[in-house]
């Protein structure tokens, strides 16, 4: 289903205001499989009033997971093995 | 100062024990309680976050040897406080209770009998209370529970009573279901009457101490034919549900 | 304020239509499906049940030994922590007191663990003692994979996280676990009547 892609989805949003570098071309290594591919191809779910959760497209392994509440985000990243981000300066 | 049995007391919920699809068994743990005879009742009350109470009354089902205090509950659909402990109530909850309360419909085993014991639907708590105190002093009056229940799968307690008849040759526990049956069955399936009384109960010679609870109409109805089969008026004593509600 | 211990849950009459909803929840008509992840769509053939963990013998049911336990109908409310409440809602399934009976334990708490990543944590006490079911059927017919089917836990209770979808099995624990949601700052216990939502609630 791809309307759940990270791409051109506006769960994005909710992940730009945690990270400060463009979250949909960075680069994940998944736990769960080992692939590695950009987070936009990421599957989103929007968990309506609980939280958001990314998975990887190849495995369904729980990338990010992401809640928010009483003014702080809760983040579990363990599901991803490495993260690559372009250095912008460089 | 009060008599202790108006103090409202903080009873721990430590069992819910389902008995049929509406009833269940609430077992509590009641801190000071003092005792109690078979046919008492304890008042319930519940307290919302704003103030509102409401109370009801419930008869005992323990007996007075038991360790914990049993009330057991029918669930009425549009009843206030009996969906609240039946369907809310769990264990680990506090329950308000008031009691014992109630002199005139109790029985002790040396009061003798034949004992007679007429119950509608949960009109047998009461008379259960009477029946496993029987039991518990190992007492060999005579005994006959004439039990009336809408179905075999609403019989309050049925597996507990075929328990305590099938080992005791002096009780006989006797039903009538008034709206299903099951397939098999080959008792009585009709409300209490005069005729099924006439063949259950002992002769008015034999002067039974009769007990009949249950809902109003069944009390008076039974109360009457058993006056009328000719057994003393002071011999018969009733307990009437609904008054108060669900 | 007039004396009297204030009954858990207890609204009383007089706040029908709108009865016994706990704080901050509205009334729900239909019934929302919140999912964190792909809906699994496990074959009965190759469903199973356990219960693992702190146990003298681990027990599992395949799908055919788990249909033919003792099952019941349990109509409760549910309260979803996103402030949905639905009331009377009918089930139907096999209590947890009756998988766990002649379990012999000295744990405490439990994590259910499901189809897909989901696993929720409970004290033991708060699935035993006709709390919490495994149930199959939702108002009459199977439960819908959407909804959790073929099996989910029901724990009524609790905020329905707790209640969570494709269960497949109990582990008893000595020591509490968070879940999957209770490690992202929800309520490690999450009772609706005393709003606990969150961490610190």
């Amino acid at each position: 289903m791809d309307e759940r892609r990270l791409d051109g989805n506006a769960a994005a949003g909710p992940l730009r205001e945690v990270f400060s570098f463009e979250v949909t071309t960075a680069e994940y290594t998944c736990e769960g499989c080992g692939k590695t591919d950009r987070l936009g191809t990421a599957m989103v779910y929007e968990v309506r009033g609980l939280g958001t959760i990314v998975r990887c497209p190849h495995c369904d392994h729980a990338l990010i997971r992401l809640a928010h509440s009483r003014g702080r985000y809760r983040l579990d990243l363990r599901g991803i093995r490495c993260l690559q981000v372009e250095d912008v300066a460089g | 100062m009060p008599l202790s049995r108006t103090l409202w007391r903080l009873a721990d919920v430590v069992e819910v024990v389902p008995e049929t699809p509406r009833t269940k068994s609430l077992v509590l743990e009641v801190p000071g309680w003092e005792g109690h005879k078979a046919g008492q009742h304890v008042d319930v009350r519940l307290t919302a976050e704003d103030g509102y109470q409401a109370q009801r009354s419930y008869s005992i089902a323990s007996a007075p040897e038991d360790e914990r205090l049993v009330l057991t509950v029918d669930r009425l659909d549009d009843g206030e406080v009996s969906p609240y402990l039946t369907e809310v109530l769990m264990v680990g909850d506090k329950l308000e209770c008031r009691g014992p309360i109630g002199g005139y419909f109790t029985w002790e085993a040396r009061a003798g009998g034949p004992l007679l014991l007429i119950g509608g639907g949960s009109g047998v708590v009461p008379l259960m209370a009477m029946l496993r105190h029987r039991a518990a002093v190992g007492s060999d009056v005579p005994t006959r529970l004439l039990s009336s229940s809408r179905s075999y799968e609403e019989i309050i307690y049925r597996r507990e009573l075929e328990h305590l008849a099938a080992r005791d040759g002096a009780l006989e526990v006797i039903h009538t279901l008034t709206r299903s049956q099951p397939a098999s069955w080959s008792g009585y399936h009709r409300r209490i009457d005069a005729e099924m009384l006439a063949e259950v109960a002992w002769s008015p010679e034999e002067r039974p101490l009769a007990f009949v609870c249950g809902p109003t109409p069944l009390v008076e109805a039974v109360g009457a034919a058993l006056v009328g089969l000719g057994h003393a008026a002071a011999r018969v004593k009733t307990e009437r549900f609904g008054a108060t509600g669900g | 304020m007039r004396e009297g211990f204030i009954s858990r849950g207890f609204g009383g009459r007089r706040r029908r239509p709108d009865t016994q909803l706990p704080p901050g929840q509205y009334l729900e008509d239909g019934f929302p499906v919140l999912s964190a992840g792909p809906t699994p769509r496990t074959p009965l053939e190759a469903w199973d049940f356990s219960v693992v963990g702190e146990v003298d013998e681990p027990k599992r049911w395949t799908w055919e030994e788990f249909k033919r336990l003792p099952s019941e109908e349990i109509t409760r409310d549910i309260h979803c922590v996103t402030k949905w409440s639905k009331l009377g809602t009918r089930w139907e399934g096999v209590s947890v007191d009756t998988l766990l009976e002649g379990v012999e334990t000295a744990a405490e708490y439990v994590t259910a663990f499901c189809d897909g990543d989901y696993t929720t944590n409970l004290p033991l006490e708060d699935v035993t003692g006709g709390k919490a079911w495994v149930v199959y059927a939702y108002e009459g017919e199977p439960l819908e994979p959407i909804h959790g089917g073929p099996a989910r836990l029901l724990v009524p209770h609790l905020y329905f996280w707790k209640s969570a979808k494709w269960v497949r099995g109990l582990r008893l624990i000595a020591d509490d676990i968070p879940g999957f949601w209770e490690s992202l700052g929800y309520h490690n216990y999450g009772d609706p009547w005393r709003e606990q939502r969150y961490w610190g609630d």
